[in-house]
C-alpha cells in the first residue's frame, strides 16, 4: 500500500515537474510533492483573484460603459450597421475571394507547369504579392492607376478596385495552397487517369482537382478570415455612405458621437463571422486529421 | 499476325541507374503472360513503359503493330487499348464505384450518361460487385477496391490488360476473389500480361511465364518448364525462396 501510494506520488510529481525540482524523497524542504504543487496552485489563484479584484476597484467602470458600452450608441447603428456597412464588407470580401480563387489556381497550375517560364512568372508574382503589405496594393489600384491614366477606373468603381486589390493579395497566398493541395494528391492518381487514356487537362480537372480542393479547404477558409479582416483597408480609398464598411462605419460613427462604442460594436460583427468560420476550420481540420 | 505488344531492345535509366538492360519480348493476341521476378529487378518498370507511363530510355515499344515510342504516337488514344491495374487499386477516391468506372468512358471516349452507365453496371456486374455501385472507395475492402479497377479498365474496351502485382497489397483472404476474376478474363480471350508472386496463378493461367532479374529477362517459355522446371540458376533460387518462404 505505501509502494503504490509513493509510485503515485511519483508520476503526480513528473506532471508538475515545472514547478518542482525532481526529487524522490520528499523530505528535503520538509513538505512532501503534493504539499508543494497545492502551494503553487494555490499562489496561482490568488495573483490571479487579486489582479482581479484590482481591476474590478481601481478601473472607473460607469466611464468604461458610458464611452465603451453605451446603449443608445450602439442602438443607433441598427440597421445601418447590417443593411449597409456588414453588407458591404461582405461583398467586398466574396469578390476578391471570387478573384484570389481563381487567380490562386490559375498561378498555382502554372507553378507546376513544365514550361518554365510559367513557373517562373508565377514565382515572381507570389514572391511579391506575399511580401507587400495588402495596404500598398490597395494604394496602387486607388490611386496610382488613375493618377498615372486619368479618366479610368476599374469596373464597379470602388466594388472593382477592393475586390481586386482583395484577390490580387489572397491569390498569392491561395495558389500556394492550391500547389500543396495538388500536391498531396497521391501519383498513382495522374497515373491511374493517364492510363485510362485521359488527356493531362482533363485528368487534372475531372480527378485531381477536385481531390485537392477537398484537401484546401481548410486553409482556403482561412483566406476567406483574413480577407474579410483585410476588406478593411478600403477605408483609404475613401469611401461614401453607400460604400462604407464595418471598420469606416465604425470609426466613423465613433467620431461622430465623440464615444468609443460603435468601433466595440463593428468589431463584434467582425467576430460574429469569423468565429464560427474559424470553428469550421478546426471542425474540417479535425476531420482530415482522423481520414490520414 | 501483328504481335499485341511487342519490345525491341528496351532500355530505360533513371538517372544513371540502368533498370532495364536490353528486353525484347512479345505477346500474342489472347495470350496471357506472367512476368515474375525479385523486387528491384525492373518488372514494374517494364509493364509502365508498355503503356508509356515510363518513357523508355532507349527501344521501341509497340501495341497492335503501331510504334509507341514514335515521337509522334498518340499515346492517349493508344493507352484507350490498354487497360491497367495497379497494386494499389488507384481508385479515384472523390467518386463511388459506379463513377470510377463510368468517367473515363465519358470523358474520354464520349460515351452518353446511360450508355456509360449501362456498361459500368454491365462491368461490376461481371468482377462481383454489383451491389457496391455507390460505395465510395474508401468505404470497400481491397478486394472490392482492386476489382472496381478491374471493371474501370475493362469498360473502356481494353485490347490489353496490364496488371501490376494486383494481389500483392490484399488481405490473404481476398487474393482469391481477385485470381478469380483474372481466370475469368483469361479464359475468355483477354490478353494479358501479369506481374506477380502468385505462382498458382502463373502456373495454372500463363500461357508463358517470363523471368526477369537484374533488368534482363533471364528465362521465358511454358510455365511447366519456367516454373516446374527451370534452367537458370537465378531462376530456380528465386522459385525456392517464393516457394519456400520460412526455408
Ligand atoms: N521513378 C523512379 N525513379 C528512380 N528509380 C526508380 C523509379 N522507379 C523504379 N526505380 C528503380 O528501378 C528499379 C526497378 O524498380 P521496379 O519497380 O521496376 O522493380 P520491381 O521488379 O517492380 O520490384 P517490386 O517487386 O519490388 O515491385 C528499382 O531499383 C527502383 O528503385
Ligand atoms: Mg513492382
Amino acid at each position: 500500500m505505501d509502494g503504490r501510494r509513493s509510485g503515485l506520488d511519483a508520476v503526480t510529481h513528473l506532471l508538475t515537474m515545472a514547478d518542482t525540482p525532481i526529487s524522490a524523497e520528499p523530505a528535503r524542504s520538509g513538505l512532501s510533492p503534493r504539499k508543494r504543487r497545492q502551494i503553487s496552485l494555490g499562489v496561482q489563484y490568488a495573483v490571479f483573484v487579486a489582479v482581479l479584484v484590482a481591476v474590478a476597484m481601481l478601473a472607473d467602470w460607469p466611464k468604461i460603459a458610458e464611452n465603451f458600452f453605451n446603449g443608445p450608441v450602439a442602438a443607433g447603428m441598427f440597421p445601418t450597421l447590417f443593411t449597409v456597412a456588414l453588407k458591404n464588407t461582405l461583398i467586398f470580401t466574396l469578390a476578391g475571394y471570387a478573384i484570389g480563387f481563381v487567380l490562386g489556381l490559375v498561378l498555382a497550375l502554372m507553378r507546376l507547369s513544365s514550361v518554365a517560364p510559367y513557373r517562373v512568372v508565377a514565382l515572381v508574382y507570389i514572391e511579391i504579392f506575399r511580401g507587400l503589405p495588402a495596404l500598398i496594393i490597395f494604394l496602387l489600384l486607388g490611386f496610382g492607376l488613375p493618377i498615372a491614366f486619368p479618366g479610368f477606373s476599374l469596373p464597379g468603381d470602388v466594388y472593382g478596385t477592393v475586390a481586386l486589390a482583395l484577390g490580387l493579395v489572397a491569390a498569392a497566398y491561395m495558389a500556394e495552397s492550391f500547389r500543396a493541395g495538388i500536391q498531396a494528391v497521391p501519383k498513382g492518381q495522374m497515373e491511374a487517369a493517364r492510363s485510362l487514356g485521359m488527356k493531362p487537362t482533363r485528368a487534372m480537372i475531372s480527378i485531381i482537382l477536385p481531390q485537392a480542393i477537398r484537401i484546401v479547404i481548410p486553409p482556403l477558409t482561412n483566406e476567406l478570415i483574413l480577407l474579410f479582416k483585410d476588406s478593411s483597408l478600403v477605408f483609404t480609398l475613401g469611401v461614401t455612405a453607400a460604400t462604407t464598411e464595418l471598420t469606416k462605419f465604425g470609426s466613423d460613427t465613433t467620431i461622430d458621437q465623440a464615444n468609443s462604442t460603435p468601433l466595440i460594436v463593428a468589431g463584434a460583427t467582425y467576430l460574429l463571422i469569423t468565429i464560427p468560420l474559424g470553428i469550421v476550420v478546426r471542425r474540417l481540420e479535425a476531420r482530415q486529421g482522423r481520414k490520414r | 499476325m501483328t504481335h499485341a505488344v511487342e519490345i525491341r531492345d528496351l532500355h530505360k535509366y533513371f538517372g544513371d541507374n540502368e533498370v532495364l538492360k536490353g528486353i525484347d519480348f512479345t505477346v500474342e493476341p489472347g495470350q496471357v503472360v506472367c512476368v515474375i521476378g525479385p523486387s528491384g529487378s525492373g518488372k514494374s518498370t517494364l509493364l509502365r513503359c508498355v503503356n508509356m507511363l515510363e518513357v523508355p530510355t532507349k527501344g521501341q515499344v509497340f501495341i497492335n503493330g503501331a510504334e509507341l515510342t514514335d515521337p509522334d504516337a498518340d499515346i492517349d488514344a493508344a493507352r484507350r487499348h490498354v487497360g491497367m491495374v495497379f497494386q494499389q487499386f488507384n481508385l479515384f477516391p472523390h467518386l463511388t464505384a459506379l463513377q470510377n468506372v463510368m468517367i473515363a468512358q465519358q470523358r474520354v471516349l464520349g460515351r452518353g450518361k446511360n450508355e456509360a452507365e449501362i456498361i459500368a453496371r454491365e462491368n461490376l456486374n461481371k468482377v462481383g460487385v454489383a451491389e457496391k455501385c455507390d460505395a465510395y472507395p474508401g468505404q470497400l475492402s481491397g478486394g472490392q477496391q482492386q476489382r472496381v479497377a478491374i471493371a474501370r479498365a475493362l469498360a473502356m474496351n481494353p485490347d490489353l490488360m496490364l496488371f501490376d502485382e494486383p494481389t500483392s497489397a490484399l488481405d490473404p483472404e481476398l487474393v482469391g476473389d481477385v485470381l478469380t476474376v483474372m481466370r475469368k478474363l483469361a479464359e475468355e480471350g483477354m490478353t494479358m500480361l501479369v506481374v506477380t508472386h502468385e505462382m498458382g496463378f502463373a502456373r495454372e493461367v500463363a500461357d508463358r511465364v517470363v523471368f526477369m532479374d537484374g533488368g534482363v529477362i533471364v528465362e521465358d517459355g511454358e510455365p511447366s518448364k519456367v516454373i516446374g522446371n527451370p534452367s537458370h540458376e537465378r531462376t530456380r533460387t528465386f522459385l525456392h525462396r517464393v516457394l519456400h518462404p520460412e526455408g
